[in-house]
Order: structure tokens, then sequence, then C-alpha cells
């Protein structure tokens, strides 16, 4: 992929496997120089797995629930990207809205812990279905409000424009977290986490010392991997899978075959919402606890993800939200939880000084 | 056509920007409690604002009519002002405005006047949190500072809320007179105390070499002693310390991991958490491979506590097994909404005073009369921000000749010495430290905090 890219050919007359060692060997410099303060003691972690190597299977489990669900938002990121290049700040924002308003018809509906199983499907599958029409409008009205009017503006506008539309939807957030005399379950204070009723079967499927996995963390796992497919087939076999497709490779040709690229733009925009307002009931439900700002770090891990993956790209948005679910998981483990953050992005940029367009992107090529 | 869509949208667009300003507004309302408080709370702002505005007419007609006995007598009536900038957007705000309440109500019992009515006093009461945080803010706490120098007016500065805050503020302020900070709330042992905190410190906050800066609440240094003592009590032997990497909690963790040693705990070990992070099951998951029977948390409800003992709890940490404790951080009703009632269950708390609702003598009727004023429960905080109102007031009071000299408060706030306040009689000592030293633990029970013991620091 990289003998295309204009910045190898320009960057200098050695070749590319000797720059590539030198890089190495300076990445490997830096590590070992960096990597003690940070918790890289290989001897005390390669202990602590050989005394207890049932630990790693659990933060592996870890790991690929987390990476799940910053997978699914990621989807929401690459699936736009994809189509218009945009980075849709607003996205993570969309996300949070989501999980606030699965909380408000959870709490209207007044199912919690106690309610038969029945009655929890029920009220979950109601939440699911209004999170997901919300995300999806929330996010359609703000292409058509935000983004529409500046496609063909430089594309820092657009840009600019998102990164406002994510504070006007955090302090919408906090304003929502206050309406307690309305929504009781918001609790008494409006920017404090509220706390989101246990409903996902909390049964155990396989406990052995310090592995335990439950059902709820099957449900995610297998939820994150069935959208993911599903996406997959639909961009790839339908219709307006292949009109997407067509958009995000070339807008004005697609124009010209009679493709109403507003529609299908706002078609996707309608769909990554669809996807954030899952994540956000998800994330309600598998964590316990949703917050105002919430948004923020979980856009950053799953924009991470969708760049590591090779933005763009849905099985690579997969594939990253998985690898930066076990990096953390590894790191807070054997590492230092202080320094997992670093890690996770010090990762991101060896990978991407190797593969710029990221682990599966490919120049130019598929998009969405 | 066109323009009919702008202007559509910047309808839209004013809408939204109108509902989201109600939104800071209201935010305030439902957390000072019950609905009733802000009610209870506009009367109190009444008066002091008619205090205001009525205040330059008699000043100046006297003046003008007598212009050389006005100046002879350096300045019998003037109106001062009094601000506290605390964090009031955000979590916080639940713990803050009960803090407000107080001072008002210490104000309001003075009728904002000072000297025999020479002196009038106002009071604002600035917000050094911003929206996108969720929590107190560098930018604007270094704001808010450099307004209070710049403002004349201003003659004591009751904050900060948060530790961090006050290293940024009190340097600007030490420069401005210096004007004199009193803080309801910081607790980090390096603000004040020599030896306690980093190199430097707290020499480097005080460019002038004059100290500027004084605290009604015990610094940590005895908080963290006081848990740790506290921990080997109730049975524990093995612990693991957590913190969320601000100042504060991180200060109080290292003086809990240095009194747990040396009075004979086992330290299984130490990390700090990602106050932003989703969830803390993988390190919760290591913490349980090394069996600990108490989790000791430094930090704030703020940086993600609730969800750190849930998710203690849900990796099989029960609280009969393993005891979850933290610092007055997380000693507020949010933490147990927050963690959920049945994950908080059972969570002990330190406190560097005595929980409002078991206060005696004086105290209590100042809890009185808070809850007759207001209708609502104080926090933890309130009575500091009363005292601390308190203070300045007679401060105030015994620099009459010059009531807008800050030095002349400056010295008055530091010569306080056998104080009889609503916490007891005590004294600033040179540090501006109070000599106060009664600490408090308390229980989640059924949802709630419970007074359990008063707790002495060695």
């Amino acid at each position: 992929m990289a003998t295309t890219s204009p910045t190898v050919r320009t960057g200098s007359a050695l070749p590319r496997w000797a720059r590539n060692l030198a890089l190495t060997l300076l990445i490997l410099y830096i590590v070992l120089l960096v990597g003690p303060i940070a918790g890289l003691d290989a001897p005390r972690i390669w202990q602590s797995i050989a005394a207890e190597p049932k630990t790693l299977v659990q933060v592996a489990l870890v790991g690929l629930a987390n990476g799940s669900i910053i997978a699914i938002i990621a989807l929401g990121y690459t699936l736009v990207y994809g189509i218009i290049e945009l980075i849709n700040f607003a996205h993570a924002d969309v996300f949070m809205l989501t999980a606030f308003m699965s909380l408000t018809v959870l709490g209207a509906i007044g199912v919690d812990q106690k309610s038969s199983s029945g009655q929890i499907f029920v009220g979950v599958l109601v939440a699911l279905v209004v999170a997901v029409l919300f995300g999806a409008l929330l996010n359609a009205s703000i292409e058509r409000l935000a983004y529409r009017r500046l496609r063909n503006a430089p594309r820092l506008a657009p840009l600019i424009s998102a990164i406002g539309v994510s504070f006007i939807l955090q302090n919408l957030g906090l304003f929502w977290g206050g309406l307690r005399i309305i929504f009781p379950v918001m609790g008494v204070n409006a920017a404090a986490p509220k706390t989101f009723p246990q409903l996902l079967p909390e049964g155990i499927l396989f406990q052995d010392g310090p592995i335990i996995f439950r059902q709820k963390d099957l449900i995610i796992i297998l939820a994150s991997v069935a959208f993911m497919i599903a996406l997959r087939l639909f961009v790839q076999y339908t219709r307006l899978g292949k009109a997407m497709r067509a958009t995000a490779q070339n807008r004005d040709a697609a124009k010209i075959m009679g493709i109403n690229v507003d529609t299908v733009i706002a078609f996707t925009f309608l769909l990554g919402g669809g996807l954030a307002g899952v994540a956000g009931l998800l994330v309600g439900l598998y964590n316990g606890t949703i917050v105002f700002n919430m948004g923020l770090t979980a856009g950053l891990r799953a924009f991470t993800a969708a760049v590591l993956g090779g933005i763009g790209n849905i099985t690579g948005a997969m594939l990253g939200g998985f690898l930066i679910g076990l990096l953390a998981a590894f790191s807070d483990v054997y590492f230092s939880s202080r320094w997992t953050n670093a890690w996770v992005f010090a990762i991101l940029v060896v990978i991407l000084i190797f593969r710029p367009l990221g682990l599966l992107g490919e120049a130019g090529g598929e998009k969405a | 056509m066109k323009r009919t869509q702008w202007l559509v949208l910047l309808t839209a667009l004013l809408m939204l920007a109108v509902t989201v300003a109600c939104g800071g507004g209201q935010t305030a309302a439902p957390a000072a409690a019950p609905t009733t408080a802000p009610a209870a709370a506009k009367p109190t702002e009444a008066p002091a604002k008619a205090a205001a505005t009525a205040a330059p007419a008699p000043t100046q007609a006297p003046a003008a009519a007598k212009p050389t006995e006005a100046a002879a007598k350096a300045g019998p009536s003037a109106t001062i002002k009094i601000v506290s900038s605390l964090p009031m957007t955000g979590s916080s705000l639940g713990q803050t405005q009960t803090v407000v309440n107080a001072i008002k109500q210490a104000l309001d019992e003075a009728q904002s006047k000072a000297c025999n009515g020479a002196v009038t006093i106002t009071f604002e009461a600035w917000d050094d949190a911003t929206a996108a945080r969720g929590a107190w803010d560098p930018d604007q706490e270094t704001q808010n500072a450099n307004k209070a120098a710049a403002d004349k007016s201003i003659v004591a500065y009751i904050g900060t809320f948060n530790s961090g805050a006050a290293k940024l503020s009190i340097p600007i302020l030490n420069q401005a007179g210096p004007l004199v900070m009193i803080s309801p709330a910081n607790t980090y042992p390096g603000l004040t105390k020599p030896g306690k905190g980093e190199a430097g410190e707290p020499d480097k906050y005080y460019p002038t070499k004059v100290r500027n800066y004084t605290r009604v609440v015990p610094a940590d240094d005895l908080q963290g002693a006081v848990g740790a003592s506290w921990a080997k009590q109730l049975g524990a032997t093995k612990v693991y310390i957590l913190d969320d990497q601000e100042l504060y909690g991180k200060g109080l963790a290292d003086v809990f991991e240095a009194s747990a040693k040396k009075i004979g705990l086992q330290v299984l070990g130490r990390d700090g958490i990602d106050g932003k992070a989703q969830d803390y099951r993988a390190l919760m998951t290591k913490i349980k491979g090394l069996n600990p029977d108490l989790i000791y948390y430094g930090g704030i409800t703020q940086n993600n506590a609730g969800q750190l003992v849930k998710d203690m709890r849900a990796a099989g940490m029960a609280a009969a097994t393993t005891k979850f404790m933290g610092p007055d951080g997380i000693f507020e009703q949010a933490f147990i909404d927050a963690a959920g009632k049945d994950a908080a269950e059972g969570v002990y708390v330190t406190f560097g005073g005595i929980p409002p609702a078991k206060l005696e003598g004086d105290a209590k009727k100042w809890y009185d009369a808070y809850k007759a004023k207001f209708n609502a429960e104080p926090e933890a905080y309130a009575v500091y921000g009363y005292e601390a109102a308190k203070v300045v007031l007679a401060a105030i009071n015994k620099s009459c000749a010059n009531p807008t000299d800050r030095k002349a408060i400056r010295d008055a706030v530091f010569a306080t010495k056998d104080y009889k306040g609503v916490l007891g009689t005590w004294s600033f000592d040179e540090n501006g430290d109070t000599t106060l030293t009664d600490m408090s633990g308390s229980q989640v029970k059924a949802g709630k905090f419970e007074f359990v013991s008063t707790l002495k620091s060695q």
C-alpha cells in the first residue's frame, strides 16, 4: 500500500526497509527508555501471568466485551467518514443522548431488576426501538442543519461545525439530567452520573478462579458482531448499500448515474444514529452508569478504533475496537492503569507509522 | 427561498441556545436539594441586592454636603464585596450550593452590614466550573482570580472547593494586595504546610512571601492518617490503594499509604484510575487476585467513584469481605446515586469534621437555622462556608478604619485567635491552618450516609 503513498517516495533517499528498520530501532529505544516508568517490566509481567494464567483469560474476556462497545460506536464514525469524509465529532454525544433516552424510557415504563423477565424483555425492546429512532432522527437532523450546507465548503468548516454540535448536545445532556421533576430516574443532581437499572441477565455462564463469564458479556459481544455483519452485508448487497458505496467513491459520478446523493447521505446519518442508539442502550445496561460527558472518552476511544482499523472500513472499525479494548484491559492489569491511555495511543502511533491508512485501510479503495 | 431557509435555521439555533441557557439555570435549581430551596434563597438575595443599590445614594448625599468631614473620617461608609469561587456547574453543585447558602445565611444574620452599619457588604457566588468539564476548570478559576484581583471593592475570596484550583488562584491573589482567601473545603496539605507536599511547596504559591491563604477545614495529612488507623480498627490487614490522579486524591492516597505502612497494614499495591474511563473491570480483576480486605480510594465522586464501586462488587468483592473506604470527596448523596444503593451499601468515608446532622452546641443551632431558612439538608461542607463567612465578617469589623484595605483584612483574618465559632473554639496557626482536628467516619446504610464514630488524629 505504501508504494502509492507520496510521503514515502519523497521522504528520503534510503530504501524502504532501511527506513523501517531505523524507525523500529527508534521506537524500541523509546519503549525501553520510557516503558519501565509506565509499568513495562517484562519479568514481573511474565511472573504474574505464569502465577495465574487464568487472569489473562479474564483480561481477554473483559477486553472483548469493552471492545464490542467501542466497536459499535466506531461503526458510526467510520460509516459517516466513509461517505463524506467528515469526522462526525457529534456522534459520541448522540450516543450519550440516546443513553439518556433509554434511561428515560425505562424509567417511564417502570421496569427494574425486580420486574418479571417478560416485563424486562418488553421494556428493553421498547427502549431499544425508541433509542434507535431517536438517535437516527437526531443524527439526520444534525446533518440537515449543521453539515449539509457546508458540504462543498473547505473540509475544516464542517469539522468545526461538528465540534460545535458536540458541545450543544453535551449541554442538552446536562439539561436533561436535571429534569428530575419530570423524570425521577435522573436522581438528585443534574450532572452526577445516573445509575441504570441492571436488566441484562447476570447469570454466570462459566466460572473458574478469576474467570467470570456472564450472560451479559456474551450478549454484548454477540450483539456487536451481529451488527457488524449485518451492516457489512447491507452495504455489500442491497441497492441502497451500493448507492452508498457509489457516493463514497465519487459523488459527482454517482449523481450522474441517477443516485440521489442527498438522500443517500441522509440515510447514512440515520443508520449511524441508529447504531449510536443501540450502543447507548447497551452501554447503559452493561456498565450501569451514564453521565452527560461520557461521549467524550467513549468517542475518543471509538474514533481511535476507527482510525486504527482503517477509517471508512467496517471490519476495520470492529477490529480496532477489539484491539483497543484488549490493550486497555491488558494495560490495566499488567502495566499500570495510570498509563493505560498513554499505552493505547502509543500503540496507535506505532501502527500508523507503519500502516498510515490503518490496519485494513486501503488507499482510495473500499469505503463504507 | 434561500433566505427563509436560513431564517428557519437561525431561529432553530436560537431556540436551542435558549434551551441550553435555561438548562444552565435550571440545573442549579434541582441540585439545591428540594425544589423549595431556590424559592427560599431568593428573598435572601433580595435584601442584599437592595442594599447594594440603595447604598450609594445616602453615601453620596452627605459627601456632597460635607465633603471635608467625609474625607477626614477615612471611609465611614463603604460598600465592599466578598466573592466565592466554587464549582457550580457539574455534580459538585450539590455540595457547593449549600456552601453558598451558608455564606448568604451568615451575611443575612449580619444584615449585610459591618462596623455598626457603616460598611455594606455585597456577595457574589462565582462559578469556577464549565459544562464541558463538568467540574472545576483551570481556565475558569484563573479567570475568576484575575477578576477578583482587578476589582478593588473585593476584600475576601471564599474558595476554592478543589485543591488543584487553589494552586492556581493563590499566587494570583497573593500579588493583589494580598487578597485574603479562605477555603471552606481544600484539604491538600501542600497548600500551607511545609514538608507535607512536594518540593518547593508551599512557598512557591506565595511569590510575595506574605501568606494570604487560610482554610477552616483540617488538611489531609490528618484525614489520610485517620483513614488508615480507622481501617486498622475495622479489622483490615491487607489494603489496596487507588487514586484519581488529581492533586487532592493523589495527595490523600499518598498520606494513607505512608500511614498504613507505619501502623503495620500491608499495602498490596497502588494504582491510579482514569476518571473518565467507561469501566474498571480489568483493574478490579487484578485487585481481586491480590485478595485485599480493604480498598482505599483517594478521589472525588466526579472521577467515576460510583462506577469503581459497581465494578468492584461485580468482580466478586462483596461488602462483607472487602471494604471500600474513601475520603470526604465521596461524602455526598451524588456518590450513592452514582454507585446505586446496592453497590454503595457498606462503603466507609472519612470526613475532616462532623457531619451536619451530628453537630452539637452552637453548630446544632446553626444546623437548625439553616434547615429552617432553606428548607433543605446542608451537605457536609456547608458549615465551613458559614464559618468562613463569619471569619471574614469578624475581620472586616476589626478593620473599620479602612474597610477596603486588603492588607488590613488579611492581617485580621490571620490574627484569628481562640475564635468562638460554630465549630468550637479555634485559631489559625501561622500557616493559615485551623487548629481543629475533629474527624468523623460514616458508612452507607440503606442508601444514606450514617455517622459511625468520631475519629481522633494522633
